[in-house]
């Protein structure tokens, strides 16, 4: 086995595996998509996140416009505080609400951002004032059974 | 009934002292890698003994393994009204698990006996004390080179599987049962991450390279100079490869998902 | 100015954890000689050839090579002394994976920064000298034993070694090309001005070409001389060595118990 021919093949042989990866890395995963862009950083406060965790999408009108960073507890206020990264192609007012909304019935959490009409938008480090928390399964259960126990009462 | 127990404790011990022995080399082996770079024709030689040699098996295995993934996953999904989510099951596991794993494993099994094979034939004939009597060291002559080249060949030959996998699934998935090709890539886009998965199936087919490579070198260097010494080592090389592999899958997996 | 006693063995002792090969050696090697060291199999011959080279250490005394103590002697310190030997194993211990002519140019390249016009020079003469020069072209499974071992042997002196090192080289070797290697250890041997050391068996070769023998047995040397003094020896182990008897020191019978008894008469 001759040198040339030795490294032609190893060289088609790394040739290929550094396609595959590279395959892998943009049809399969969604390297295209987002995270080299850069992004600006916001926070949201929330009494309840639910299941919401770091890394969880940032959307908005269903299209994926940023991440959850981190999600810290302040002392002070007994809320929960979420750091969102969002690509800075999308600027939103000021009056935005952040909502936390669950994919499918039983999915993993997001975050959904709905635009208001402020004219002024957000900047880096700025704090979204508008929160809607997530919904908890068990608090929706109970206020159901509380419903249902009162309407029963009613009609007695 | 004693000598049952201390059957086991000097069992033990010696396996203890081999894992010793194979740190060791480890280390020797990175400290004598210098050579394995500066004549880099050396590495590339045992990249090719190991890593294209391998292509075939590789290939045709990943296919097949696509293949049934896509079909057991299809009848499997349908019954919960989700078959459009075969992609990303073909993907996820090819990715995440069966692309390291079944690489490696496949590895141990062609390359890794390869190479204990051959390094425990050189001992056996004396090359390697010819070797070293010319004042050649056999560690980074012949040792290191195929230690370098098993490290670069895992991660490719595992990227190659996990490519070639969900090429077997998406043939089954669209052609032949009718599953729809735009759903089939689109929702694997959606839920493939890149540094959750690929990264991590990139590492992990990395240590598992290691992992191998390693011990069917270990084994080789530390063969018995005997015709039936090496044949027992290349069956240790397999068994303890892939104990190892799948031990270590355990550990890793579990590191991944907590992190 | 070069010593004459290249390679000196003193006091040397060695063993195993299970076993004690060598209790006390003391040999010593003079420039330009053929020296063969004999001995019952098991005996540690092939084992003092890698205590000279340095692959092990001995437990007390040492060996002496060139003036300098060898397990002393840190990673540099072996490999300069390693290139001034050069090995011959039992059977070749040629790299199968190279050409005749890459095996003989290993140590070549290895060791030097000539280009290659010299090294195929210099190759094409070492094994014009083993008188396998046509062969240089083929792969070592497509040589017979005598030749692999003569291009084994072109691979040793590639460098011009001061000391030739010999692991058993006649051993299976058919008488003609048992003739054509001693030949060359005498020939090899007087044009570098080395040192061989041989290890074997072979009385009856060994006896023809070499200067001076060691005999080992029990872990010392037995008997020592030029191979007239010990073909005069009367002492019962080289005699019987040298006669080929079927009993003496060495005993025909392994241990037992007594033959009536096993019968069971």
């Amino acid at each position: 086995m001759d040198r040339i021919k030795l490294d032609a093949w190893v060289g088609i042989f790394v040739a290929l595996g550094l396609i595959a990866l590279m395959g892998l890395a943009m049809k399969v995963g969604n390297l295209t998509s987002n995270d080299i862009k850069t992004t600006y950083v916001v926070t949201a406060n929330f009494e309840n996140i639910g299941g919401l965790k770091p890394r969880a999408p940032v959307k908005s009108a269903g299209v994926v416009v940023g991440r959850v960073d981190s999600i810290t507890f302040d002392t002070k206020i007994y809320e929960a505080i979420v750091t969102m990264s969002i690509d800075e192609r999308y600027v939103f007012p000021k009056d935005t609400f952040a909502n936390i909304y669950t994919a499918g019935l039983l999915g993993e959490q997001y975050i959904g951002l709905e635009a208001g009409g402020d004219p002024e938008n957000l900047v880096a480090f700025d704090k979204i004032s508008q929160t809607q928390d997530a919904v908890v399964l068990e608090k929706l259960i109970s206020q159901f059974l509380y419903n249902q126990a009162s309407k029963e009462e009613g009609e007695k | 009934m004693m000598t049952f127990f201390e059957n086991i404790g000097r069992g033990l011990r010696l396996k203890i002292s081999r894992l010793g022995a194979a740190t060791r080399l480890f280390f020797t082996i990175i400290s004598y890698s210098s050579e394995s770079f500066k004549r880099f024709n050396l590495t590339i030689r045992e990249i090719y003994f190991t890593g294209v040699l391998s292509l075939i098996i590789i290939v045709v295995s990943a296919f097949f393994v696509g293949m049934v993934l896509g079909l057991q996953g299809y009848y499997t999904l349908q019954k919960y009204g989700s078959s459009e989510a075969i992609g990303v099951l073909v993907a996820l596991a090819l990715v995440r698990e069966l692309g390291p794993v079944v690489t490696a494993l496949l590895f141990a099994g062609r390359a890794g006996t390869a190479i204990t094979a051959e390094i425990g034939l050189m001992k056996a004939t004396e090359q390697l004390s010819a070797m070293e009597m010319m004042a050649v060291s056999p560690v980074a002559r012949i040792v290191a080179p195929r230690f370098w080249a098993g490290i670069i060949t895992m991660p490719l030959l595992a990227s190659i599987f996990s490519m070639v996998g969900i090429i077997g699934g998406y043939v089954v998935a669209v052609p032949l049962i009718g599953v729809d090709e735009g759903a089939f890539w689109s929702q694997m886009q959606a839920n493939v991450d890149f540094s959750y998965d690929i990264v991590n199936g990139f590492i992990k087919s990395l240590v598992f390279g290691i992992a191998c490579t390693i011990i069917a070198l270990f084994e080789g260097f530390d063969a018995p100079p005997t015709a039936e010494g090496v044949s027992r080592a290349t069956t240790r090389t397999v068994v303890t490869s892939s104990l190892a592999v799948l031990g270590l899958d355990f550990v890793l997996t579990s590191f991944m998902l907590t992190v | 100015m070069k010593k004459d006693l290249i390679v000196s063995i003193k006091d040397l002792a060695f063993g195993y954890a299970e076993r004690q090969i060598h209790r006390k050696i003391n040999m010593n090697f003079h420039r330009g000689k053929v020296v063969a060291i004999m001995g019952g199999s098991g005996c540690g011959k092939t084992t003092i050839l890698r205590l000279i080279g340095g692959q092990i250490k001995p437990t007390s005394g040492h060996v002496e090579v060139d003036g300098k103590i060898v397990h002393e002697q840190g990673r540099k310190g072996i490999y300069e002394l390693r290139r001034k030997m050069g090995m011959l194993f039992q059977h070749g211990a040629l790299f199968s994976d190279l050409s005749v002519y890459e095996n003989v140019a290993f140590p070549i390249r290895e060791h030097t920064d000539l280009n290659e016009a010299v090294i195929k020079d210099l190759v094409l003469m070492k094994l014009n000298a083993v008188g396998l020069r046509g062969a240089h072209n083929l792969m070592p499974t497509e040589l017979s034993g005598g030749m692999a071992r003569r291009v084994a042997l072109a691979r040793a002196v590639a460098l011009d070694p001061d000391i030739i090192m010999y692991d058993e080289p006649f051993a299976g070797l058919d008488p003609i090309s048992m003739g054509v290697i001693c030949d060359l250890i005498r020939t090899l041997n007087d044009a570098l001005g080395a040192t061989s050391i041989i290890v074997t068996h072979d009385v009856t070769e060994t006896f023809a070409f070499a200067d001076y023998i060691y005999f080992i047995a029990d872990g010392i040397v037995a008997a020592e001389g030029s191979p007239s003094d010990l073909k005069k020896s009367q002492l019962p182990f080289v005699k019987q060595f040298i006669h080929s008897e079927k009993d003496g020191p060495v005993p025909f019978h392994y241990q037992a118990n007594e033959y009536t008894s096993d019968l069971g008469l």
